[in-house]
């Protein structure tokens, strides 16, 4: 093997090229691990991904090349946009239509934790709890809420109980199952201490098991939550005269796809911004998360 | 204090296609109050096992384990427990892990000032608010023995809990278990595998070995009353008694290892 540092640098071969980065390692800069699979920051490239994604929106539209039907161009979904904020949509503003939504969706969620997780928590902690609770979860849990959507409506009518009961049936079953995998995360030994220190399993429940299975809880409700956001839709599918899942569903009707694209940017906003603050909370509240 | 363990054998039954274990045979051992007493011995020899006993988390297949008197059923707050690690809570601080057991007892209005004093013990003074993930491996030792104290045991098990120490750290910690059960005058149950740790520690040694686990010697040791007279501890562990023993006790594993093997 050759010292690459004694060779002149026009012999050193170059190493940049795309497949260098499989076929070889190479020390790491310090302040770095060397070896660690994907490490490196990705904002510049998401924001480039991004821009780049609109340009091409932009040309195409701006081009003519796609009908303003199938893509409207991005100006007009801002126009949309505010025309949709200031005139309202089908008689309500549109921020009437953002509300409900995220009440239906907020309320599900809410419902769905209160439930969800003390049920998953007696599930993680008692085997007759799991017998009884495991298969009906575990039956329902992979069918899909527009399938038994009908069965809701011929049950519960076509009022918000329909609605909000299907949203919370998508988000209830990641939570739960989250918090029953969440009472596996205390170590026995934390466990064994205080029993040790003459605990009930009360306590233990509620000062060991319960805060361990915080992080797992908070990531079921993170993952729950984004279940219920991808119901909306399918809930303000019938008999629903506001919501932004309807007012998708009603423009596409009339193929006013620029109303269509803003209510899906709109809910991906909303989307979003929840998982920043459960993120944030994450960050906060079990900030020793992984670190013992 | 006076705990007496007799003819206790444990039996872990056959499991996933692997025979029973015979973790413990017939172990016999009494403890008085303020012996130091070390269970020394190969990984897998039932030191742990014998631990879980007398912590209460596992009953005897056979035999029985009393505790002044009384059977011991399960575990209480008269045996504490330190674990080698994972057993502190990272939600909490230094100070609020420390008075985790007098929390859970009922006794919040005095855990405050308890803890402070084992604080000051375990040299963790201005370490209070620290969170306990963020603390060096020594120093969560600390925590985890200062905490086992504030419940005033009467007895404190130690599982290995020098273990994952780097030797220095490990040497210094030894120092100040040994100081602290002179101050408290507790009775203090201690699992290791190092033979030097073993020696220098105890005041009665069990020497364990395995399949089936059994205590295969005894002796009475001098060497940690030396050092809590004034001796220095590398000039303990230097001394040509010390060396001897360590090696004559060296011996009797190896020879255990063969035998197995
Ligand atoms: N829960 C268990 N089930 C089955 N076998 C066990 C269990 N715990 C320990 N053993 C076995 O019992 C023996 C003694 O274990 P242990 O007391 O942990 O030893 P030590 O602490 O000395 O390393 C080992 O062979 C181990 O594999
Ligand atoms: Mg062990």
């Amino acid at each position: 093997m050759t010292d690459q540092s004694t060779m002149a640098p026009h012999l050193r071969k170059p190493r940049t090229s795309l497949f260098s980065t499989f076929s070889r390692a190479r020390a790491t800069r310090p302040g770095e691990t060397y070896g660690v699979p994907g490490q490196g920051n990705t904002t510049w490239l998401s924001v480039a991904t991004i821009l780049a994604l609109i340009f091409v929106w932009w040309a195409v539209t701006a081009t003519g090349l796609v009908k303003p039907l199938f893509v409207p161009s991005p100006q007009s979904i801002v126009q949309k946009f505010v025309d949709v904020w200031v005139n309202g949509f089908t008689g309500a503003p549109l921020w009437q239509h953002i509300l409900i939504s995220t009440a239906r969706v907020f309320g599900a969620f809410l419902l769905a934790c209160a439930i969800g997780i003390p049920l998953g928590l007696a599930m993680g902690m008692s085997p007759i709890m799991r017998g009884i609770f495991d298969p009906p979860i575990e039956i329902y849990r992979p069918v899909p809420p527009l399938a038994y959507l009908p069965l809701m409506i011929i049950w519960f009518g076509i009022g918000e109980t329909s609605k909000v009961l299907l949203i919370f049936l998508s988000v209830f079953a990641p939570i739960a199952l989250g918090a029953r995998a969440g009472v596996r995360s205390a170590a026995i030994e934390q466990i064994h201490a205080a029993y040790s220190f003459g605990a009930s399993r009360w306590q233990v429940l509620r000062h060991v098991i319960l805060p361990s299975a915080m992080p797992e809880i908070l990531t079921a409700m993170r993952i729950g939550i984004g279940f219920g956001w991808t119901t909306l839709v399918a809930a303000e599918m019938v008999a629903a005269t506001k919501g932004i899942g309807y007012m998708v569903l009603s423009a596409s009707q009339f193929l006013q796809t620029s109303t269509v694209i803003m209510g899906i940017f709109v809910i991906a906003a909303i989307a979003y911004a929840f998982d920043l603050l459960m993120r944030f909370l994450e960050r906060r509240l079990v900030p020793w998360k992984g670190k013992m | 204090m006076a705990l007496e363990i007799c003819n206790a054998s444990v039996i872990y039954p056959a499991q996933a296609g692997r025979p029973p274990v015979e973790a413990l045979s017939n172990i016999n051992l009494h403890v008085d109050e303020h012996d130091f007493v070390v269970a020394l011995g190969a990984s897998g020899c039932g030191k742990s096992t014998l631990l879980n006993l007398i912590a209460g988390f596992l009953s005897p297949s056979s035999g029985k384990i009393v505790l002044d008197g009384s059977d011991v059923a399960g575990p209480g707050a008269d045996r504490s427990v330190v674990f080698q690690k994972h057993a502190l809570l990272p939600w909490l601080n230094v100070r609020d892990n420390v008075a985790f057991g007098l929390k859970l007892q009922g006794k919040g209005s005095a855990a405050d000032a308890v803890a402070a004093r084992f604080i000051a013990l375990l040299g963790l003074s201005g370490f209070e608010k620290s969170p306990v993930y963020a603390l060096s491996g020594g120093m969560q030792q600390r925590v985890g023995i200062a905490r086992a104290l504030t419940c005033d045991p009467k007895i404190l098990l130690m599982d290995e809990p020098l273990g994952a120490l780097d030797a220095l750290t490990r040497e210094r910690a030894q120092e100040l278990i040994l100081k602290i059960w002179k101050d408290t005058g507790k009775t203090v149950f201690l699992i290791t595998h190092s033979v030097e740790e073993a020696l220098f520690m105890g005041t009665k040694l069990i020497v364990m070995s395995p399949r089936p686990g059994r205590i295969t010697y005894r002796f009475d040791l001098p060497f940690s009353r030396r050092f809590l007279d004034g001796v220095p501890a590398r000039q303990v562990k230097a001394s040509r008694e010390f060396i001897e023993l360590r090696e004559e006790v060296l011996r009797i594993i190896f020879a255990d290892e063969e035998q197995v093997a």
